[in-house]
């Protein structure tokens, strides 16, 4: 009787668990902005916020042939997730080709990754290295532009 | 002996339904590579990536003096709920060598966020629940006098007195030019009313092996390795406050990230005094699922 108990209980646990769980992703898509624009908005607004000696930074690594492909390897491990294997954006972060970040200072860029937009779901990134910080921005810097303000999505057939 | 016939009964099922629950998230969901810190016991101010889930499994050996060596296991589900938040769950268990296995109780933290960015020192909260029983020897933490003589006391008696306790932790981190800094103070408070509080700390640094990152996918790149040290211990009660019958440890550490999403880590620890245990090897293997909150808000039919 007291092992079904315990078993009961533990199942109880589990279940608990699980519908916390759920509770909090949900609560975490909620937070996520209906629209692009809306998106595009406060992500883009954080750029305002940079100071100023932050923005005039140089990029290290500017040049060094090895960063491109590098800083796109680091992209696909811990950017992709959220702004789409081609930087293309996604539901919960930006388009990196837009005009914002690509007319954005390298400093503007390495100090957003550092610090994150923590309130808007982005994560600080200050745990890779400095050195990987530069490389991911020089591969950003890389991306071919947006030609229009609408937001671009790619769209990967592979992923349908 | 039919109480320690249950009690193994009940460690099986946990781990089958532990190994089951693994391999159907798995099959599920993608994985990512992480940049796990070597860290077993210190905690960094780093926090799960929003709607990613952490599967974490870790081991202790540890030798014990006036009783048997044991082996103790944990595992751990730690989700990030949004970039300022991440909730963790704990199942611990242990296995002490002429003696049982018993399931010792469970955990559930969470850490939190305070400030929007970074700064010159990084401050986290931290607030655990535990329902454990004495039998627990993961010693994911030490406080109070918490001391090696504890862990002699065999299984069915050291099980049958369970403890309700919160433990609250300032984590404070520190990351530059590669090096992590991280110290942890810690209390503790038994949620009976006689019991006083408790404290301990840990301290830890480590650094990748590379600062920059290799132009192609490798397992046995530099970057891919951590390194670090940690120290923690015992620093007492609100009854006798300080270094007297407490213990400490110094554990050299290492982390493997893998490009797989599987990050492998290591440390022996040993221990710094008479009431220390001399040995204590831990291990553990983790994986990062990434995309899991969308996944369950999916599966419980969330449209957006």
């Amino acid at each position: 009787m007291k092992a079904m108990l315990s078993r009961v209980s533990i199942c109880a646990r589990v279940l608990l668990l699980s519908g916390f769980l759920t509770y909090i992703a949900s609560a975490h898509g909620d937070s996520i902005p209906a629209s692009h624009d809306h998106l595009r908005h406060h992500h883009f607004a954080e750029f305002a916020r940079v100071p100023e000696k932050a923005r005039g930074r140089r990029n290290p690594l500017e040049g060094d042939a090895d960063s491109i492909p590098a800083g796109s390897k680091l992209f696909a491990q811990h950017c992709a997730e959220c702004h789409g294997k081609s930087a293309e954006g996604g539901r919960k972060a930006p388009n990196l080709h837009a005009g914002e970040v690509q007319n954005a200072t390298p400093g503007t860029l390495f100090w957003i990754l550092t610090n994150g937009i923590v309130r808007r779901g982005m994560p600080v990134w200050s745990k890779l290295p400095e050195p990987e910080r530069w490389q991911i921005v020089t591969y950003i810097k890389s991306l071919q532009p947006s030609t229009s303000t609408e937001m671009h999505v790619h769209h990967d057939p592979t992923t349908r | 002996m039919s109480g320690e016939c249950r009690v193994g009964r009940e460690v099986v099922s946990f781990g089958r339904l532990a190994a089951c629950a693994f391999l159907f998230t798995v099959s599920l969901v993608r994985s990512a590579p992480a940049q796990e810190s070597p860290y077993i016991v210190t905690y960094d101010h780093y926090l799960e990536e929003p709607g990613n889930l952490e599967l974490e499994y870790f081991s202790t050996f540890g030798t014990q003096r006036g009783g048997n060596d044991f082996h103790s296991y944990w595992m751990e589900l730690e989700y990030g709920a949004t970039a300022w938040w991440t909730t963790e769950f704990y199942l611990d268990g242990q296995t002490t060598f002429g003696d049982s296995a018993v399931f010792t109780g469970f955990r559930w933290e969470n850490r939190v966020r305070p400030l929007a960015q970074e700064h010159f020192i990084n401050p986290v909260l931290y607030v655990e629940y535990e329902q454990i029983n004495e039998a627990d020897k993961i010693i994911k933490e030490v406080e109070g006098h918490d001391v090696e003589s504890d862990h002699a006391v065999p299984n069915a008696i050291a099980r049958q007195t369970l403890n309700h306790e919160l433990e609250f932790k300032l984590l404070l981190s520190k990351t530059f030019k590669g090096w992590n800094v991280a110290v942890n103070p810690l209390a503790t408070k038994n949620l009976l009313p006689s019991d006083p509080w408790e404290f301990g700390y840990a301290i830890g640094a480590s650094r990748p092996l590379a600062l920059k990152a290799s132009a192609y996918q490798c397992n046995f790149c530099r970057e891919n390795f951590i390194a670090g040290v940690e120290l923690y211990g015992g620093l007492g009660d609100t009854q006798d406050f300080g270094l007297h019958e407490t213990s400490h440890y110094l554990a050299p550490a290492m982390a493997w990230n893998l490009p797989s999403g599987w990050t492998v880590r290591l440390s022996p620890g040993f221990g710094l005094n008479d009431n220390s245990h001399r040995l204590l090897l831990r291990w553990g293997l983790s994986r990062e699922i990434t995309g899991f909150g969308k996944v369950v808000t999916r599966m419980f039919g969330a449209h957006r």
